[in-house]
């Protein structure tokens, strides 16, 4: 393997037709990173990381290994001389071929020594887990199992870089979990460098070193798991990663205290008070002072299990209906609509049991609300909510 | 007892099974047992000694050979290389499927006719040749192997084409990216890859064609040389039935080009196994 230290993206666009799939996507992978981009499905992810291997011709932009262009939308070098390895969701195994030959294609195609071959790909089923399948073909093995053997035959390679496209996607929720822990594992030892794609922010979080959130082609956020998590950038992401409860309103107040932010808004159905540690310089900030003084609205961000069903003292509560409780073991899951507004709806998850049409309390503690400027024009000053 | 047979479900396969023995088991039959006997119903092998002693009839077997077997080969050999290169559309897809399968739905009568005008002395093609002057005398197409050959490869290179297509098709395009990204040029990926997984089509289409080929009639009658190099096999049985009056001996030569035919496929059929193993695994996929 050829040593690098970072592969750089700069400014990737992708267009078919008039649709613009990738939109001015830059961005930097240090080796042995675990990067993954997440967003729903025809958000471009997909797209990007094809753009990446060269599978994809880019529109514009140039991709760097170190200090060598390998793509600037012009001249490009093709996917096969990369030395980028890719597993897919439908794991594209050649069905023609023994899990032996899977995995020695590769090496065969690079006129390897046939002892290091057998060397080679030994060791590669063994860090799969499949010692004894050498001789299966894909459609004699589970899912789980095509999927190790599509992971085995891109890591025999070693590639520069490891691309998974959804690579779980396709297996039952336990086996997704079981292939997850050893991803990481397996990424702990080899320390590969690796893009990983999915919709299920679950994986991303467990899985990755960075998460790049992406809406229709265009980066919304790039951050930590921890960040992404509990520090979304916009409603769009706040929204993806589980804040629930977006309730449009204006601002009432928004005033600054002890390093917090704190505010308070007036949605169609409740008032809502907010402590938001958005620190100085921070573009959310800003457009919240802009959005207080033009009376432009914002929307809130809370996550359903912060949401308390009950009164709490010293908050300001909300009555509502519970019209949907889904019971999920450890908790319930009510969705309930706010009485005074009735189309204004609450997700939250409740210990204790409401009943189908119980109406009751709830309130939220406002170091747990984030609150968002939207976009959009300012209506007239004075105008009525 | 299981399910299906209390309830009478197996009665349901009676319409087929029927259709299957009347059209196919009981003149097949027939026609063997018409072969092993004499006129006068007495059983005899003198039919098949006959065609095998009588050089003329036996060189219809090499003649038939001659034309079926290039020109499926030819025929197929095209259209893994053109299905290949089409295999996620081309733009005038369709009209290009139009004029391959206009030729099948004319039949093979009208495109002979129409090949014996415009490939004829006077035809455009040699028209065409003269003004070009690529020959000094017009070609001879027509009434010779040419003629009879281009006719049945436009009759079955559409049915081996289209057949190839969707088979080609239908392999999952993440295989030839997989590929791609192990290191394998788009021509390694075509011989280690591709081509492994449609040599089951290959050789189906190879089979029909072969066997259409093979039974060829109108066209060696009409742009061949029907009594001489151009006799083939189809013909030889015609001639026997209908000329001869000896339905006998011509059930005979039917047999034979069964028998011919059988072997020829399981050739195929041997060379499809060596080369996709994996063909013959079931399971989930």
């Amino acid at each position: 393997m050829r040593d690098f230290k970072r592969i750089s993206v700069r400014r990737m666009t992708k267009r078919f037709g008039e649709k613009t799939a990738v939109d001015d996507f830059s961005i930097e992978f240090d080796k042995e990173e675990f990067v993954t981009f997440l967003g729903p499905s025809g958000c471009g992810k997909s797209t990007a990381l094809n753009c990446i291997t060269g599978l994809i011709p880019i529109t514009s932009g140039e991709i760097y290994i170190n200090d060598e262009c390998i793509d600037d939308a012009r001249a490009s070098v093709p996917p096969e001389k990369r030395e980028f390895g890719m597993v897919f969701q439908s794991y594209a195994l050649f069905p023609h071929l023994t899990v032996r030959e899977n995995v020695a294609f590769g090496l065969k195609l690079r006129r390897l020594a046939k002892s290091e071959v057998e060397r080679r790909v030994g060791d590669a089923l063994r860090l799969v887990h499949l010692e004894g399948y050498a001789s299966k073909f894909p459609a004699q093995m589970s899912g789980g199992e095509q999927q190790r053997v599509a992971i085995a035959r891109c890591i025999v390679l070693e590639p520069r870089l490891l691309l998974l496209d959804e690579p779980l996607s396709n297996l039952d929720a336990k086996l997704r979990v079981e292939l997850r822990y050893e991803l990481k594992s397996l990424h702990e030892r080899l320390k590969v460098t690796t893009i990983y794609v999915t919709h299920d922010q679950t994986e991303a979080l467990a899985l990755s070193d960075r998460i790049v959130v992406l809406k229709l082609g265009v980066i919304q956020q790039v951050g930590s798991p921890q960040a992404v998590y509990s520090d979304p950038a916009n409603p769009f992401v706040a929204d993806f990663v589980g804040y629930k409860n977006a309730w449009k309103g204006r601002l009432e107040a928004l005033a600054e205290g002890d390093g917090a932010l704190f505010a308070r808004v007036r949605t169609k159905g409740a008032l809502v008070e907010a402590r938001l540690a958005y620190p100085d310089g921070d573009p959310r900030r800003a457009a919240l002072v802009a959005a207080f003084k033009a009376g432009s609205p914002v929307t809130t961000a809370i996550r359903p299990e912060d949401i308390v069903a009950g009164p709490s003292p010293g908050r300001a509560s909300f009555r509502c209906t519970a019209d949907l409780v889904e019971y999920q073991g450890q908790a319930s899951h009510v969705s309930a609509c706010i009485q005074s507004c009735e189309e204004e709806r609450v997700d939250l998850r409740s210990a204790s049991r409401i009943a189908f049409g119980e109406a009751f309390e709830a309130s939220v503690d406002p170091g747990k609300v984030l609150v968002f400027a939207l976009p959009g024009a300012s209506p007239p000053v004075g105008a009525a909510l | 007892m299981s399910g299906p047979h209390r309830n009478g479900t197996l009665f349901l396969l009676i319409p087929a099974i029927l259709a299957v023995v009347l059209l196919f088991v009981y003149p097949f039959g027939y026609g063997l047992l018409m072969s092993l006997t004499k006129a006068d119903g007495s059983f005899s092998l003198a039919n098949y000694a006959r065609f095998f002693g009588d050089a003329r009839d036996l060189r219809t077997i090499g003649v038939t050979l001659g034309i079926a077997l290039p020109v499926t080969l030819l025929a197929v050999g095209l259209a893994v290389p053109l299905s290949y290169h089409m295999r996620r559309g081309v733009p005038g897809e369709k009209l290009i499927a139009f004029f391959l399968i206009v030729p099948v739905t004319l039949g093979t009568v009208l495109v002979s006719e129409g090949m014996l005008t415009f490939m004829g002395p006077n035809g455009w093609l040699n028209q065409l040749i003269m003004v070009l002057r690529l020959s000094p005398k017009p070609v001879q197409f027509t009434h010779d192997y040419a003629g009879v050959a281009v006719s049945v490869g436009l009759q079955g290179f559409p049915y081996a084409f289209l057949m190839l297509l969707g088979y080609v098709s239908g392999i999952n395009p993440d295989l030839e990216k997989a590929s791609q990204m192990l290191g394998a040029n788009k021509w390694q990926t075509f011989w280690r890859i591709l081509f492994p997984l449609m040599v089951p089509g290959i050789a189906i289409s190879f089979c029909l064609n072969f066997v259409m080929a093979f039974s060829l009639f109108p066209s060696a009658v009409l742009l061949g040389q029907p009594s001489g190099p151009q006799r083939v096999i189809a013909l030889a049985a015609y001639q026997w039935a209908f000329e001869k009056f000896n339905f006998n001996a011509a059930s005979a030569i039917s047999m034979i080009m069964a028998a011919i035919e059988l072997c020829v496929i399981a050739v195929v059929l041997a060379w499809r196994g060596k080369m996709y193993k994996g063909a013959s695994i079931v399971g989930k996929g």
